[in-house]
C-alpha cells in the first residue's frame, strides 16, 4: 500500500480529493465535542466544572505519544526501503505532534492550579509528557541543523528511532521516580475511573482532533511537496530552458557539445 | 581485536596528552558541585538530603560538556574516514572511542566524587552507592553521549544541539542512580537502584555503538 | 440569562477551563491557519513558476 504512494504526484493528487473531507470532518467532530465538552457533559462529584479541561488535555495527551509514534514509523520506513515521501511526513508530522504536547502540558498546568494548589505538578504522566516535548524539540532541532537538507532528515530520522526505543525506558524510570518521591496525598491527574457520560465527549474529542491532524498532515506534506518542487523549478529550470541556462553559466563549448 | 586496543589507545594517548581534556571535565564537574551550596545554603541536613542529586546531575553536565571531542575532531580533519575505511567494523572503532572517552572522564569523575561528597555533606553511609553508581552508570552517560555527539556532526551549532539530544537519553541514569544514593541514606536499600542502573549500562553496550555508527556512516557519506 | 452567566462561571473554575479551550483554540487554530495560508501561497508559486516555463 505505501509503494502506491511512492509517487509524489499521485499522493498529491489523491491528498488533494482527501483534503476536503478530513477538515469538514474534523470541523464538525469538533464542533459536536466541544458543545457536548462544555455544556452536555456533568460535572464532576469532586472537581466541579473544572473537569471539563480533562476533554482536552487527555485527548491532547493521545495524540502527543501516537504522533511521535508516526514520526518513528515513518523515519522507519525511510531509513529502512528509501520510501520517499516517509521522510516529508514525518517531518510534517512533528511541529502538530509538538503543538497537540505544548497543550497537553498547558491544560495540565490549568488542571492542576485548582486542584493542588501550584501551577506545575510533578505528575508522572505530566512528567513524561513534558520528557516528550523536548523529544519533539530535538528532532525538530536536528532535522534543521544542517545546511544539507538530506543530512539533517536521515540524521532525524535516526533520532526519532532511538527516541521511540527510549520511550518506554522514561515511562518506565519516571513512574519510578515517582513513586520513590510520592508525597502523602496521591497526586494524579487522572481522578477516579471514567463515567460513560464523561468518556463519549472524550472519545468525540479524540477523534475530532485525530481528523484535525489528518488534515494538518496532508496540508503541511503538500505544502512541502509543492516548495521543494518550485525550488527544483528555480534552480534547474524547465527542460525547455536548461540549455539557455546551461550556456550561461558554464560557457559556450560544454552546450554545443 | 589488535585494531580495537589500538584505536582504544590512540583515543587515550591523544586525551591525556592534552592533559587539560580531563581536567575541565575534573574542573567543571568540582565546580558545578561547590556552587549548590552556595545557591541553596549550607544548612548540613539540606545538602545530605539533595547530595546525590547534586553530584549525579554535575556529572551529568560535565559528560555533556565532554562530548565534543568525541568524534568531532577526528571528524574534521579526515581522521573518521579513515576510521570508517579500516577493516574493524565502525561499530567496534566507534566502541573503543566510546571507551577511551570513559576513561577520561566517567573514570575520573567516578574516582573523585567520594571527595566532593564531603563537600556537600553526604551521610558516610551514601558515599559507597554513590561510588558504585557512578562506576555503573558513568559508563552509559558515554555510551549514549556517543550517538548524540554522532548524530550532531556537522550540524550548525552543535554544542546546544547536543545537549538538547541527550537530555531524555540520560534521565533513566540519573533517575536511578541519585535514587540509589537516596534509597541508601533512608534505609530502604540501594540495590534495586543499582540494578536498574547496570541494566541501563548493560542494554546500552551493544546498542548505543550501533546507532553511533549509524549516525557515523550519516556523517560520512 | 442567569444560566448563561452560571454556564460561563463554570463553577468558579471560569479562570482555569476558558482560558485551557482559548489557549488550545488558539494553538490549533493558528496552526492551521498558519498551515492553509503557507499551502496556498505554495500552489499559487508552483502555479507561477510551471505556467511561465509551460508557455515556451
Amino acid at each position: 500500500m505505501l509503494s502506491r504512494f511512492a509517487n509524489p504526484a499521485r499522493f498529491m493528487r489523491v491528498s488533494g480529493a482527501a483534503l476536503p473531507w478530513f477538515g469538514a470532518a474534523a470541523a464538525a467532530v469538533l464542533a459536536v465535542g466541544l458543545v457536548w465538552s462544555l455544556a452536555i457533559a456533568p460535572p464532576d462529584y469532586q472537581q466541579g466544572e473544572s473537569v471539563r479541561i480533562m476533554f482536552i488535555h487527555v485527548p491532547a495527551a493521545w495524540m502527543s505519544l501516537s504522533v511521535y509514534l508516526l514520526v518513528a514509523m515513518a523515519s522507519a520506513v525511510a531509513l529502512v526501503w528509501r520510501h520517499p515521501l516517509a521522510e516529508v511526513a514525518a517531518q510534517a508530522a512533528a511541529p502538530i505532534g509538538a503543538a497537540f504536547t505544548l497543550i497537553c502540558l498547558a491544560t495540565g498546568s490549568l488542571w492542576g492550579r485548582p486542584m493542588w494548589g501550584t501551577w506545575w505538578v510533578w505528575d508522572a504522566r505530566l512528567t513524561s509528557v513534558l520528557v516528550l516535548f523536548f523529544l519533539y524539540l530535538g528532532y525538530i532541532a536536528l532535522v534543521n541543523a544542517f545546511d544539507d537538507r538530506d543530512r539533517g532528515a536521515r540524521a532525524g530520522s535516526l533520532l526519532a528511532l532511538v527516541g521511540v526505543v527510549n520511550l518506554p525506558i522514561i515511562k518506565f524510570s519516571v513512574d519510578w521516580w515517582n513513586t520513590l518521591h510520592q508525597p502523602a496525598s496521591v497526586v494524579k491527574l487522572g481522578g477516579p475511573t471514567i463515567a460513560t457520560s464523561m468518556l463519549l465527549p472524550l472519545l468525540v474529542m479524540a477523534v475530532g482532533f485525530m481528523l484535525l491532524f489528518g488534515w494538518l498532515l496532508l496540508l503541511r506534506m503538500r505544502t512541502i511537496l509543492n516548495e521543494r518542487k518550485a525550488e527544483a523549478l528555480r534552480l534547474y529550470g524547465q527542460p525547455a530552458n536548461r540549455r539557455e541556462r546551461a550556456e550561461a553559466l558554464t560557457g559556450d563549448a560544454v552546450a554545443r557539445s | 581485536m589488535a585494531a580495537f586496543l589500538g584505536l582504544f589507545r590512540r583515543d587515550l594517548r591523544l586525551a591525556l596528552r592534552q592533559g587539560g581534556e580531563v581536567g575541565l571535565v575534573l574542573g567543571f564537574f568540582t565546580l558545578a558541585v561547590l556552587l549548590f551550596p552556595f545557591g541553596v545554603g549550607p544548612e548540613p541536613e539540606l545538602l545530605d538530603r539533595i547530595a546525590g542529586g547534586i553530584i549525579w546531575v554535575a556529572a551529568l553536565l560535565a559528560a555533556v560538556l565532554s562530548l565534543d571531542r568525541l568524534f568531532a575532531a577526528d571528524h574534521a580533519d579526515g581522521g573518521l574516514d579513515l576510521i570508517a575505511l579500516s577493516p574493524l567494523p565502525l561499530e567496534l572503532s566507534a566502541l573503543a572511542k566510546i571507551m577511551a572517552h570513559w576513561v577520561t572522564t566517567g573514570l575520573p569523575l567516578t574516582v573523585i566524587s567520594p571527595l566532593l561528597a564531603l563537600f556537600v555533606n553526604l551521610d558516610p553511609e551514601g558515599i559507597p552507592v554513590l561510588t558504585l553508581g557512578l562506576l555503573l552508570g558513568t559508563p552509559a552517560l558515554s555510551l549514549l553521549g556517543g550517538i548524540a555527539a554522532a548524530l550532531t556532526l556537522g550540524a550548525r551549532r552543535p554544542g546546544v544541539l547536543v545537549s538538547l539530544v541527550v537530555l531524555p537519553l540520560y534521565l533513566p541514569p540519573l533517575i536511578f542512580g541519585s535514587g540509589a544514593v537516596e534509597a541508601s541514606l533512608t534505609g530502604d536499600g540501594a540495590y534495586a537502584h543499582l540494578l536498574l542502573l547496570g541494566a541501563v549500562t548493560l542494554a546500552a553496550l551493544p546498542l548505543a555503538p550501533l546507532a553511533t555508527a549509524a549516525a557515523l556512516r550519516q556523517a560520512l557519506d | 440569562m442567569s444560566a448563561f452567566a452560571d454556564w460561563l462561571a463554570m463553577g468558579g473554575y471560569a479562570g482555569f477551563v476558558w482560558p485551557a479551550y482559548g489557549l488550545a483554540a488558539a494553538v490549533l487554530g493558528g496552526l492551521s491557519l498558519y498551515y492553509w495560508s503557507r499551502h496556498r501561497r505554495s500552489a499559487a508559486d508552483l502555479d507561477r513558476l510551471q505556467g511561465s516555463a509551460g508557455r515556451r
